[in-house]
């Protein structure tokens, strides 16, 4: 059975223009609600504070929690219902740094077993993270993520072009770059930034257009992911980062099939119009492209729905990952490799009905 | 069979074989007696967000210990000023690293100076803001010794911690020293954290001390403390209406938890109330015993961590090296109490500064959930597949199956721990190794498009497929490897599978079904793939 004809000839590279369009609004929309949130959403392990997750027996309202934790001086508390309807199950959250964190979970406890009742109570959760173990979390975090994007773009520079004396100059630029940084004594934001200007700046200089389009796929994917956890104000938590660090990976596999097969045939149709062999090996990865997205797509829906509410924000992460990552790598990867070209908004179109069906 | 076609088919065989044989152990509730002894019996281990437990790490106030270490210091200081006939009018620990000391005559200072050079190495000499001529002097320890007694404090602090948790009783504790001065304590399975937390983190510093009768309490307590005097407090009363009594007391303790040798839990037999029953070894007996001739009918305090649980009146010199700590304890308090004052004190206090607290039953319907996710979202990728590519979708099918075998041998295998974020990982794997043999179906499907014969189409097929499976590959293992390095429990565990998933998911893709697709057509003879 198949879903894609062989011979199918959609015309993507025509579209591009509002491919484009819609991705600037995506990432302009994550930009602008960034900077109206003031940041993210950052969960305990990065933010530092408290979070308990508790479940009653019967039911219970958050002001009445409120009323309890009043005895410790913590109403002000975020309390939000939590997992399923019926479980009486609520996450009280307090990320106050300078509130006594150690023993914290003993007090709440007791406020909450003097309130309901001993036996009405259970504590499910508790993550306490003090404001030291916060401020090393978010550095791990973020060299974590410096350190996969340098990796991606070395392989990806190396082995997009086969020029891998190309990937060794990208790292030991960078290795260059990122020691000037840190010997500034600068954050690791600025790392990250500095990193990626040096990448992209090599990329145009060294004329690695197959790994540039990567990278701008990359970034695309990862940066409107974040801005549907800004959207839903979903929290920013360890797991969240390795999911999206997840979808780096995912999204570079996608780019990386439909890559392959546009040097394929560009070998093979030197002739032709390189707008026109992008179409083409768009068209004849789509079965792949979407099969694979399908499967992925499916566990992963599964694990939102029913994985339970520890792991529902990892599952957000890769749910958008992926829907985004799929589009990027037909829309946004590709026509990024007529930059070079002079095409990049014009030209190339008007492919559609040369070969078998499609519109 | 052709040779090298029976050497990959029994590879294959070879590499099934042994992944059921270490995933054994962790399915079935009983082994053969004979198994361990030639076969593992390692189980997968899981992580405390699957079994329930706590994860805690403390930071281990190294300073203090630096500090107590000076004001110890201080006394043998003393000992040999007095010794060398040295007077002074001033020696007390000025700051956190040094010791100040003032002379009475400036030619006691040469003196002084060898003294320190001779009997304390660790400390370095500095004078006074007037130079040579002043009467200050300044013993500065060094920073290797600080370091020395910061990394004992560590050492021994897990040294108690553990004796602690081991009398307090879990399975399987894990505690570690964790960089410089913090501790990783992992307690699997806890039943009552709060008990869990009371009993690490109490430094259980226990001291006796003279309560100071000569001096007035309620000078002291308007601000004119005496000099070597201290203000502790008793607390009495139930949580909420607590009152607090206060102690002057002589700074030096006469007495420290050092000497004891043993602390039960007895019951009054008068009022029925627990209390804990010390015994000193035979140093700290003669000293007990001297102290309490030497001080009849005065008040003996006994304070644990700077609260003074009790300060009874010495009735009689008191011979045997026993005594009692009193209070108004319940029978899990005192035997708590017990267990930290066995173990003995923490050389500094500790700091909570992450807890990772996991209840069995969340840990329980964790893993329900998980392995929920996994059956239905297996169960429709596999169902899908046969739609879409028929036989080789059973292929497929079989080569997903094997993967979650050797990821979950793999796990026993090297020891590794599975997470909820693990449980994910498989899940992701399940859709992303289906990638594999997608692209190599497809390309099967064109070869065989082309009008090429079943075996050259799946000759083709793989080795069109072969670069960009690995190239698809290597990405997510980079990130997963990644993410090994940085993460920390839970994302471990999810990098674990992640990775472990890709390589099986490599291996079965480009080598078993391959082999199974060779041995239909080669020597079955197939003439038509239904792919």
């Amino acid at each position: 059975m198949e879903f894609i004809r062989p011979g199918i000839n959609i015309d993507f590279i025509g579209r591009r223009k509002t491919a484009y369009l819609l991705s600037a609004a995506f990432i302009l929309l994550t930009l602008l609600l960034l900077l109206f949130r003031g940041g993210l959403n950052l969960g305990v392990d990065f933010a530092s504070g408290i979070l308990i997750q508790v479940r009653f027996s019967h039911p219970t309202t958050p002001g009445e929690i409120r009323e309890a934790l009043r005895s410790i001086a913590m109403e002000d508390s975020l309390i939000q219902a939590f997992g399923q309807k019926g479980e009486f199950e609520y996450l009280i959250r307090v990320s106050e740094s300078d509130i006594e964190l150690s023993g914290l979970s003993n007090r709440v406890k007791k406020s909450l077993d003097g309130m309901f009742g001993e036996k009405n109570v259970e504590v499910r959760r508790v993550e306490m993270v003090g404001p030291k173990v916060g401020k090393d979390l978010r550095e791990k975090a973020l060299f974590a993520i410096f350190y996969a994007l340098l990796f991606m773009v070395i392989y990806i520079s190396g082995r997009f072009e086969y020029k891998w004396t190309m990937s060794i100059v990208m790292a030991a630029s960078l290795a260059f770059g990122v020691y000037i940084i840190s010997e500034l004594g600068m954050s690791i934001i600025w790392l990250i930034a500095v990193a990626l200007l040096i990448t992209i700046g090599l990329c145009w200089f060294l004329r690695l257009e197959y790994a540039l389009g990567a990278i701008i796929a990359l970034f695309h994917d990862i940066i409107i992911t974040i801005g549907a956890f800004a959207l839903t104000n979903r929290e920013v938590t360890l797991p969240v980062v390795a999911a999206l660090l997840t979808i780096v990976g995912y999204s570079l596999n996608d780019t990386i099939v439909v890559f392959d097969r546009i040097r394929e045939n560009y070998r093979r149709y030197r002739s032709r119009d390189f707008a026109e062999v992008i179409n083409q090996s768009i068209n004849e990865t789509l079965s792949r492209t979407l099969l694979t997205s399908a499967t992925t797509l499916i566990v992963v829906v599964c694990l939102f729905i029913i994985g339970g509410g520890v792991i529902h924000d990892f599952a957000f992460a890769l749910l958008v990952g992926i829907v985004v990552g799929t589009y990027s790598s037909i829309y946004v990867a590709s026509p990024a490799l007529l930059i070079w070209r002079g095409q990049l908004w014009e030209g190339g179109a008007g492919l559609s009905g040369r070969r078998g069906k499609g519109s | 069979m052709s040779k090298k076609l029976q050497w990959r088919g029994f590879i294959v065989l070879l590499v099934i074989a042994l992944a059921l044989i270490y995933l054994t152990p962790s399915i079935s509730k009983t082994l053969p007696s004979w198994w361990p002894n030639i076969l593992p019996e390692e189980k997968i281990h899981l992580g405390l967000d699957l079994k329930g437990g706590m994860h805690l790490v403390l930071e281990v106030q190294t300073q203090k210990a630096v500090e107590s270490h000076l004001e110890r210091m201080v006394e043998d200081i003393k000992y040999s000023l007095r010794k060398a006939k040295i007077r002074y009018q001033e020696l007390k620990r000025s700051s956190s690293d040094r010791i100040g000391l003032t002379l009475i005559r400036g030619e006691d200072r040469k003196a002084a100076e060898e003294m320190a050079a001779n009997n304390f190495p660790d400390f370095a000499v500095e004078s006074g803001a007037f130079g040579e001529s002043d009467l200050r002097l300044e013993l500065v320890l060094s920073q290797k010794a600080q370091q020395h007694i910061k990394s004992m404090a560590v050492d021994q602090a897990v040294e108690t911690i553990t004796n602690r948790i081991d009398q307090f009783g879990v399975a399987e504790p894990d505690i570690r020293p964790q960089g410089r001065d913090r501790i990783l304590i992992q307690l699997p399975g806890i039943k009552d954290p709060k008990r869990a937390i009371d009993i690490i983190g109490k430094t259980a510093l226990l001291e006796f001390k003279l309560v100071d009768e000569d001096n007035s309490l309620e000078e002291a307590l308007k601000g004119t403390i005496p000099p070597g005097d201290e203000i502790l407090y008793q607390i009495k009363g139930e949580p909420g209406s607590q009152r607090k009594i206060p102690f002057l007391l002589k700074k030096r303790a006469v007495l420290t938890g050092e000497y004891l040798t043993d602390a039960r839990v007895r019951i009054d037999s008068q009022y029925s109330e627990p209390y804990v029953s010390i015994s000193f070894d035979s140093r700290g007996a003669r000293l007990f015993e001297q102290i309490t001739g030497a001080n009849i009918k005065k008040r003996l305090a006994i304070v644990l961590d700077a609260v003074v649980s009790s300060a009874p009146v010495i009735q009689d010199r008191i011979s045997g090296g026993r005594a009692q700590i009193t209070g108004r304890f319940t029978m899990e308090e005192a035997r708590d109490l017990a267990i930290v004052l066995r173990a003995g004190a923490l050389p500094a206090p500790v700091k909570i500064i992450e807890e990772r607290t996991v209840g069995p039953s969340l840990g329980k319907d964790s893993i329900d959930k998980g392995l929920k996710s996994m059956i239905t979202g297996g169960l429709i990728v596999i169902l899908f597949m046969v739609f879409y590519y028929r036989f080789a979708g059973i292929l497929a099918d079989v080569a997903l199956f094997l993967n979650i075998i050797f990821i979950a041998a793999g796990l026993a295998f090297f020891g590794a721990t599975l997470t909820l974020p693990g449980i994910a990982g498989i899940i992701l794997i399940i859709g992303m190794a289906i990638d594999a043999n997608v692209l190599i179906f497809e390309r099967i499907r064109e070869e065989l498009r082309l009008g090429k014969t079943p075996r050259a189409a799946v000759d083709g097929g793989y080795s069109k497929a072969l670069v960009t499976i690995l190239d698809a590959n290597i990405t997510t293992l980079i990130a997963a490897l990644v993410l090994f390095q940085f993460g920390t429990g839970p994302v471990k565990g999810f990098a674990v599978t992640l990775s472990m998933g890709i390589i099986a998911s490599l291996f079965t893709a480009l080598f078993v079904t391959r082999v199974i697709f060779d041995y239909l057509i080669i020597e079955r003879g197939m003439k038509k793939i239904s792919i």
